[in-house]
């Protein structure tokens, strides 16, 4: 079975005044993500791998082109719309993983589920079955000051996928791990593609993690050189 | 999780500061709480004010008395329809602490001009009916367990009765109360001329009288009246409306609004670049999670109310026990000090003051760290190159 578009930017260009010089970042970039895809952005420093990540999750916008997500263009949404789509569509994780410390591990995955109609009893549960997903079932009243980077970056990937949304954002999200940890993390990541059918894109610079994704997009001087995945 | 204890895991990640914070929002609130109380008590007789009522006293000083033939003379002038006299006592009961706010009226008169002091009917007959006879306010007459048909001696700082001692014998013949409770009901008075026969000094003298003019609009022409009347005389007089009368009386101890105004003012201020500058630094200090939050899908409508709100319950952590301790400190105070002060009571009117003040430091102290929350950058407070 084929698999549909899922994002598609098309001639997307994003230049940035510093200074009272314009910095151009990309221009007339084109790009099309199917859906239950699992995609590796790779590139050197400063080729605009995280403004990409943050245009395709609608926390900044293009200086022209369009973003087209599911057949509608999300570059015209307003703040609120986008908060919305956000809140069904996409699931962020980063390298530092950007947990709430106040918080145990439980309540930062149940956090995004404030955003929904769910009643408790059911937020409960929902955060139950994404912890056993990421195997910590038994941090669930932990703080994140007592957990590992390991951990703490799997419950990041639990508050990410709670909400149920279509895509992964992930920026660097193996960046602040060892080896070992890494490969599990983005074993987790491959599973949520594959058997939960959910879109990853991973932006990073570790050639290892790039390798578990299903192709591989060189970012270079504004322009994408694709890879096939060994 | 609910988003209350979200936002009390906010408020107490930083459990000093937290203390810290409630406690000088608390400081306020209490100096508020007291203040407005006493400054309410010491302005009861300014709010009880007759618009028809006008007050006579000497031009030189209020307690300089004025001779008795200028209550004759006033009850004549045009555009008075009744007139009243009192005289200050100075009395207390056994000891000098147990002060009572005591006069020496004409009784008749001073009834009639004063209609919102309650008695039963047959108080009122029997207390006009004896020479002797005192009526006690209510609040007085439970404080010391006084009941009509009890007899009391009650003893003067100023005036020494026939029989050379200062204390005077009074029976109870009438309890007044006011359902209003503007009236002061911690005070007690009595027949003058039983007053005025038993002194040995400054005879047919009164202290200040009562005029209940034809109607508010007669006042000025009537305050003139008098006052022209017993001009270049040895005791000239000063006429006021009986609210001015009671702003003059409460200006002998300073301008107590004012001075209640600037405590509370100063105290209102720091308070507010107290939890002002907590909130902004709590809140910069979230940048990066309020961030993330967004990328979660919270709106900036939903992140401005969470943190207004945190500084709406920062502050009410603070002034609503104050308010209750404040109670608990008049309560006390008034016990302490008996009739020496005007009846103090935390009004409701001085508790929803208070929390109009609250919410308002609230929505002051909150917007700002609300709306910068709002402007946030996502991208830039995530701590992720642009580029």
């Amino acid at each position: 079975m084929t698999k549909k578009p899922l994002i598609k930017l098309e001639g997307v260009s994003k230049h940035y005044v510093k200074n009272k010089m314009s910095i151009d970042i990309f221009d007339e970039l084109d790009l099309v993500i199917k859906e239950n895809e699992f995609v590796a952005i790779m590139g050197p420093s400063g080729s605009g791998k995280t403004t990409l990540l943050n245009l395709i999750g609608g926390i900044d916008r293009p200086t022209s082109g369009t973003i087209t997500f599911g057949g509608e263009q999300i570059d015209t949404f307003s703040e609120s719309q986008l908060s919305k789509w956000r809140a069904a569509n996409i699931g962020f994780i980063f390298q530092f993983y950007n947990l709430m410390p106040m918080l145990t591990a439980a309540q930062n995955v149940e956090l995004p589920l404030l955003l929904t109609k769910l009643s408790k009893s059911e937020r409960k549960e929902h955060v139950k079955t994404a912890l056993a997903i990421v195997e910590l079932e038994d941090r669930a009243k932990f703080y994140p000051r007592e957990m590992s980077g390991g951990q703490q970056q799997r419950v990041a990937i639990a508050r990410a996928f709670i909400s149920d949304p279509k895509v992964l954002l992930c920026d660097e999200p193996t960046g602040d791990l060892d080896r070992k940890t890494a490969e599990e993390i983005l074993k987790i990541l491959q599973l949520l593609a594959k058997d939960f059918g959910k879109t990853v894109i991973i932006v990073t610079h570790d050639p290892e993690a790039a390798k578990f994704a299903d192709r591989q997009l060189h970012l270079d001087k504004g322009k994408f050189f694709e890879r096939k995945a060994a | 999780m609910t988003y209350f204890r979200l936002l009390r895991k906010n408020l107490t990640r930083k459990k000093l500061r937290l203390f810290l914070t409630i406690f000088s929002i608390f400081t306020a609130f209490l100096i508020f709480g007291i203040l407005k109380t006493f400054d309410s008590a010491l302005n009861a007789g300014i709010e009880l004010a007759g618009a028809d009522r006008l007050i006579t006293s000497s031009k030189v000083s209020l307690i300089q008395p004025l001779p008795f033939s200028h209550y004759t003379k006033i009850k004549a002038t045009e555009g008075v329809a009744n007139v009243t006299h009192a005289s200050w006592f100075g009395g207390y009961y056994q000891e000098p602490k147990n002060f009572i706010v005591s006069f020496a009226v004409d009784a008749q008169s001073y009834l009639e001009i004063y209609p919102e002091i309650f008695i039963p009917q047959d108080h009122q007959e029997n207390f006009l009916a004896n020479r002797q006879g005192v009526l006690v306010g209510e609040a007085l007459a439970q404080q010391y367990n006084w009941k009509v048909g009890d007899t009391f001696p009650l003893i003067s700082s100023i005036w020494t009765n026939q029989d050379g001692s200062r204390t005077w014998e009074f029976k109870v013949e009438g309890i007044f109360s006011d359902p209003e409770e503007k009236f002061d009901t911690r005070s007690l008075m009595f027949h003058y001329v039983y007053f005025n026969e038993g002194r040995t000094g400054a005879r047919d003298t009164i202290g200040w009288l009562v005029i209940k003019t034809e109607s508010p609009e007669v006042n000025e022409a009537v305050s003139k009246a008098i006052d022209e009347q017993f001009a270049n005389s040895p005791n000239e007089t000063k006429t006021d409306t009986e609210a001015a009368f009671g702003k003059a009386f409460l200006e002998q101890f300073g301008n107590i609004g004012l001075i209640i105004t600037s405590i509370v003012g100063a105290a209102f201020f720091t308070i507010l670049l107290i939890a002002g500058n907590t909130m902004v630094l709590a809140v910069r200090e979230r940048t990066n999670e309020i961030a993330v939050m967004k990328t979660l899908g919270f709106a900036n409508g939903r992140i401005f109310t969470l943190i207004i709100l945190e500084a709406l319950i920062l502050v009410l952590l603070g002034g609503l026990p104050a308010l209750g301790f404040s109670w608990v400190l008049i309560e006390a105070l008034k016990g302490a000090v008996g009739g020496a002060l005007p009846p103090m009571t935390l009004t409701p009117e001085i508790f929803l003051q208070a929390i109009a003040y609250m919410v308002l430091l609230g929505f002051v102290t909150g917007g700002l760290p609300a709306f910068n929350a709002v402007r946030i950058n996502v991208a830039a407070a995530l701590g992720r190159k642009a580029l």
